[in-house]
């Protein structure tokens, strides 16, 4: 496997509040074009690992390389472009309220000197139809149930075609069937522009569908990790109850 | 040592522990809220400038709190000169009418009813609204995007506040004047151009020049106070209400504390 393809490597990485130790010595990495699932209970440091990613929690130790770079070392001004290259889709969407969809689209692309207004206009309508939301453009995010709310977020996390995207339990919330969509969509994605994402999740089916590889977190350690199906397979009790 | 004795020692600790950790949690506030005032400025200055914010910002802060406002200071004129006359009237005073209401409202009734009038508006809203966004993770979705939230939301936000209280404090004392011209013309015929003439024979720059200062202080603590509170928001839901609550409290407050000292600063100067 070549260097380049690494778009994320976390090496050790800890994570305490207070005397609750949250993540312990996670390790792992993700290549180009790949979907990494990390799967585990509530509770399971699965959402603080994600935020450490992003470097909107501060590891107590360990290193995290995004696309290359070191997070920890960077300064806010060098954060904010690496950032720009990383794609996020929240657990509640996090679309602003005030804002239309297109406004929360564009809202992102801000400081875009070498887009023109055209450019920017187009570059919505093309995240719209990735997730078939072209009809709520001019809608408020109020107005938008919480499949399309996910959607939309996702349109967003696109607008700046990010390298990676990492996505925060991205069907939590939802019925089976919305549940169900938004894994293809994010498989579409994959498929479409070959990001790598990593994909936070306590959703089997989220993690049948989209995973190319799957971490199960427990006690914040990797516990295991493999393909579906490997750990599907596995003789561990623990292990098998995700998939029952 | 007996068990009564025991228990109202228990008591007196509890009591003093209680005391002390409330003390420590006040200096720590006032630590963390100067440390974001701080940072207030420091991002104030450095570019990029979010003016379309800042526009949009002033439009919802001072423009739409001009009815309430308004109708405040329009009240507050006719009151105070309605209450006023019929002790006026036992010294023979009524013609002091017009100038003792205008040198109150604008040395002081103006500037402070709607600079808590704005505090329960303005900054319940801001409180709430930061608050709401810390919750749902839009704060982290800014960040997140490489936009700075501080600079989006709490600069603009504070700026506003900061320079349309003054404003809107401008505009209400001039209505509180057209409320007292109606309310002097209640039990009287004094006209239009008398009643403001004896108003300017008594008010002068030293009148109007600290009062309008002050709101631009006061403007400044509803904003900073506000942003912190719902930037800091935490506790889920339950924080959008505590923090809309706690910045009216903690704005109302310090803006009595601020007129105090603003008071006494002025009276310095005047001797």
């Amino acid at each position: 496997m070549k260097a380049e393809t690494i778009k994320a490597e976390v090496a050790h990485l800890n994570k305490s509040f207070g005397s609750n130790k949250v993540l312990l010595d996670m390790n792992f990495k993700i290549r180009e074009g790949e979907n990494l699932v990390v799967l585990g209970k509530s509770g399971s440091g699965k959402s603080v690992l994600i935020k450490c990613l992003i470097g909107l929690i501060e590891p107590d130790e360990g290193e995290i390389f995004l696309l290359g770079e070191n997070v920890q070392d960077l300064e806010r001004e060098a954060l904010n472009i690496l950032r720009k290259k990383v794609g996020f889709l929240f657990q509640s969407a996090a679309l602003y309220d005030s804002k239309t969809v297109k406004e929360n689209l564009e809202f992102h692309l801000r400081g875009s000197k070498t887009k023109s207004k055209e450019e920017i206009d187009q570059l919505v309508l093309e995240a719209l139809q990735n997730v078939g939301l072209e009809e709520a453009i001019d809608k408020m995010p109020s107005e938008l149930s919480g499949g399309m709310k996910k959607r939309v977020g996702l349109a967003r996390a696109l607008m700046l075609k990010p390298e990676l995207i990492l996505y925060d339990e991205p069907t939590t919330g939802l019925d089976p069937i919305t549940s169900k969509e938004i894994s293809r969509l994010i498989l579409d994605v994959q498929k479409k522009y070959n990001t790598a994402s990593i994909i936070i999740t306590h959703d089997i089916e989220c993690a049948r569908i989209t995973a190319n590889r799957m971490i199960i977190l427990k006690d914040g350690k990797a516990f295991i990790e493999g393909t579906y199906k490997e750990l599907s397979e596995s003789g561990d009790e623990w292990v098998s109850s995700f998939f029952k | 040592m007996p068990a009564e004795i025991k228990s109202k020692v228990k008591q007196v600790e509890f009591s003093e522990n209680s005391y002390l950790k409330k003390a420590k949690s006040f200096f720590e506030e006032a630590a963390l809220v100067t440390m974001f005032c701080g940072r207030f400025f420091k991002e104030l200055v450095k570019p990029p400038y979010e003016f379309a914010e800042f526009i949009k910002q002033a439009y919802l802060v001072g423009y739409k709190s001009f009815p309430l406002v308004a109708t405040t200071g329009f009240i507050m004129g006719l009151v105070l000169t309605i209450q006023s006359r019929p002790t006026l009237a036992t010294f023979g005073a009524e013609s002091w009418l017009p100038a003792m209401v205008a040198v109150s409202i604008v040395r002081e009734i103006g500037p402070v009813i709607t600079a808590l009038i704005f505090a329960g508006k303005v900054g319940s809203g801001i409180g709430a609204e930061l608050a709401s966004m810390k919750v749902t993770e839009q704060i982290d979705a800014m960040e997140v995007a490489g936009i700075n939230p501080f600079k989006y939301i709490v600069v603009t936000r504070v700026m506003a506040a900061t320079l349309m209280l003054p404003i809107l404090v401008i505009a209400a004392d001039a209505i509180a004047l057209y409320g007292s011209y109606i309310g002097v013309n209640l039990k009287g015929d004094v006209s239009f151009h008398l009643f403001f003439l004896k108003v300017f024979e008594k008010l002068t720059f030293a009148d109007v020049f600290p009062a309008t200062i002050k709101t631009v202080f006061f403007g400044f603590a509803v904003g900073i106070i506000s942003c912190y509170k719902g930037y800091n928001s935490n506790k889920g839901t339950e924080g959008v209400g505590l923090s809309a609550n706690s910045a009216v409290v903690m704005g109302s407050l310090t803006i009595f504390i601020m007129d105090m000292i603003a008071v006494q600063i002025t009276s310095l100067f005047s001797k």
